[in-house]
């Protein structure tokens, strides 16, 4: 579906609390555009990103076509113990991007 | 559709444009202290549904976006709100609301005190000089907001695809 960058600190301190940042690339088609024949573009959007840190859902998102393409979402969460961070983004046709991250905590 | 209709710019909507602008300076501080008083229809209706009955205080929330927008496809936007996100007291849920595009919502965070901060980034979308509302429902279940203007010269969803 798409290609996602993510950044997550590789390291961090118990209880620390630490930015996570992350873009995927999609053209967030809002279904209000018209193309060149004057028909407008069927809606195809991102609409729901969640995050999960080892399994715990920290972060979700309910995204609206209001939203930029290539949607950027930068949050924080407090690294409580080492593991995988999962996104997961979720579309209008049902299809699901998951991308993990993993982070260790000392 | 309600992009191509802004483009019937008269000059009578122009003048009320401009002076609502001016106005806005002068009455930031009255706008924010009753956020869902000057906006429209839909997007009282989109806040009521996700507030209900309960009150909407001003304060609490910063919004940051460029109070001048070149282009509105892409309008940077970061909120904060002041809570110290614990267990006992943290931001449940964070909206955000426009006035002037097709849809009056724009995205709803879904936080808790996993999140230590509340403080999110991301890029929205503005198809005309507007307002932008955010408000935050706490853990208490108490609701505030902080409306910001933003003037948009390229609007969002008047070009057509490639």
């Amino acid at each position: 579906m798409a290609r996602a960058l993510i950044n997550v600190p590789a390291k961090a301190t118990r209880g620390q609390v630490i930015e996570i940042k992350t873009l995927i690339s999609h053209p967030m088609e809002t279904g209000y555009r018209p193309d060149y024949n004057g028909k407008l573009v069927p809606r195809d959007i991102i609409n729901k990103f969640v995050c999960t840190y080892n399994g715990t859902e920290v972060f979700r998102a309910d995204l609206h076509p209001a939203i930029a393409a290539n949607p950027f979402i930068s949050f924080y969460t407090v690294a409580t113990e080492s593991g995988v961070l999962t996104f997961t983004w979720t579309g209008d046709d049902g299809k699901s991007f998951v991308e993990k991250a993993s982070i260790t905590v000392a | 559709m309600k992009c191509e209709a802004r483009n019937a710019t008269t000059r009578r909507r122009f003048l009320a444009l401009a002076g609502g602008a001016m106005g806005a300076f002068g009455a930031a501080s009255l706008l924010t202290v009753r956020p869902a008083v000057a906006t429209p229809a839909s997007m009282a209706a989109a806040i009521r549904e996700v507030v209900g009955e309960a009150p909407v205080r001003p304060g609490k929330i910063k919004l940051d976006l460029p109070p001048l927008v070149e282009n509105g496809n892409t309008v940077p936007l970061t909120v904060t709100v002041d809570s110290p996100m614990t267990a006992a007291s943290y931001v449940k849920r964070l909206h955000i609301f426009n006035e002037k595009n097709p849809e009056p919502n724009i995205v709803t965070f879904h936080l808790g005190p996993r999140a230590g901060r509340a403080n999110i980034s991301t890029r929205i979308r503005l198809a005309d000089t507007q307002s932008v509302i955010a408000i935050a429902e706490l853990s208490d279940g108490s609701f505030w907001s902080e409306s910001v203007d933003v003037i948009v010269t390229i609007a969002a969803c008047t070009e057509e695809s490639k």
